[in-house]
């Protein structure tokens, strides 16, 4: 699996390169366009990881995250999703930024491939932040009556969330 | 949300540590919060950078088109009544973006698809089921590259950084084909119960 795995970006980034350069893309300045825009992005995202970063790191100093913690397991014993995941799960369907912070500090405080590193890591690759995506994308066109669509899209979550932890004891026994 | 959460956070730490005596921890986290924020952004920007850059060739040679064609048989499965081709267009472009691991230029496809399904809505505060179906597509993330999830364990020490990205792919389609299923069986819920009350 670990082969498989290291095939992939090599494979994407040449499989680019190549098609742009057989179309006739002037690949290198049209490579530096977008990496330009990258900027931006990034740009766009610090101010939100510092407020959020900033609540994250209050909780955990104060011990407000054990409390949490210790109220919320045994919800997460009874669906199998380790103690040290929940406030990911909590987070990721939040806020974009919040999760990476949160994301960033499991690895930090367990390594990335440690088991609670690992499920992290599936589970961050395999959720999206469902309330900001419903309100941005509802509140574009001013549709108020969104009828199932939360439930629909939490329970997408929460099948990430059940499955990640199994995923990862079957793929990295 | 985020308006309730951050405070409520923040408000609850200042009393835990009022509580648990953790006062001056509470304090140097308070500093390191900034920080710590710009580092991780710094972090990022090289590998969002590249990831622009790369999408861009793959946008301008047209690979990114044929990638979108590869997806009519998957939007025929999902939205059997939608006939708008315009509509499918940018729905298309939307998860090929998606995909690619470009949440940035997704958005913005995201929300003209959006427009368009709105265009066809003949009832304009309420969502139709092919909104509901495109939002549960973006809420749950078909990434072939999570860019950052590969980026933040190398960081870290990860001895092979992209070895959780096919179970992560994986769970990802089931998670999303939970999402869709659920999409229907909410609707025939709803159907049956206001039959019952006719």
């Amino acid at each position: 699996m670990k082969d498989l795995s290291d095939y992939i970006l090599p494979t994407i980034v040449v499989l680019i390169v190549l098609y742009g350069g057989f179309k006739g893309v002037d690949v290198f300045n049209v490579f530096i366009d977008g990496a330009k825009s990258g900027f931006k992005t990034v740009f766009n995202i610090i101010p939100s990881l510092i407020a959020l970063l900033l609540s994250i790191n209050m909780l955990k100093a104060s011990g407000g995250l054990d409390v949490l913690l210790s109220l919320l397991s045994p919800i997460g014993d009874f669906l199998g999703i380790p103690r040290d995941i929940i406030p990911l799960t909590i987070l990721s369907p939040i806020s974009g930024s919040g999760s990476l912070g949160v994301y960033e500090s499991i690895l930090k405080d367990f390594g990335p491939d440690s088991f609670i590193g690992r499920c992290a890591s599936v589970m961050m690759g395999s959720t999206e932040t469902t309330f900001y995506t419903l309100a941005l994308y509802y509140g574009s066109i001013g549709v108020k009556k969104t009828r199932h669509t939360v439930p629909s899209a939490l329970c997408a979550d929460f099948t990430s969330f059940i499955l990640s932890p199994r995923f990862v004891r079957i793929f990295f026994r | 949300m985020m308006n309730y959460i951050l405070p409520i956070m923040i408000v609850f730490s200042f009393f835990c540590a009022i509580a648990t005596g953790n006062i001056g921890d509470l304090s140097s986290s308070v500093i390191d919060g900034g920080t710590d924020a710009v580092t991780l952004g710094i972090k990022l920007m090289g590998v969002i950078c590249l990831w622009n850059g790369l999408c861009n060739v793959a946008e301008k040679s047209g690979l990114t088109e044929k990638l979108c064609k590869l997806l009519n048989p998957f939007l025929k499965l999902v939205f059997p009544k939608l006939n708008d081709t315009e509509a499918k267009k940018y729905i298309a472009m939307n998860i090929t973006a998606n995909f690619l691991g470009l949440g940035n230029a997704a958005t913005p496809l995201g929300l003209e698809a959006m427009n368009r399904l709105q265009s066809l809505n003949k009832t304009p505060d309420t969502a139709t089921d092919e909104m509901i179906k495109f939002v549960v597509i973006n809420t749950a993330a078909i990434h072939l590259v999570p860019t950052t999830v590969a980026l933040l364990r190398k960081e870290y020490g990860s001895q092979s950084p992209t070895d959780t990205l096919i179970p992560a792919l994986i769970l990802s389609v089931i998670a999303l084909s939970t999402g869709l299923i659920m999409t229907n069986l909410f609707k025939g819920v709803k159907r049956s119960r206001n039959e019952r009350f006719k």
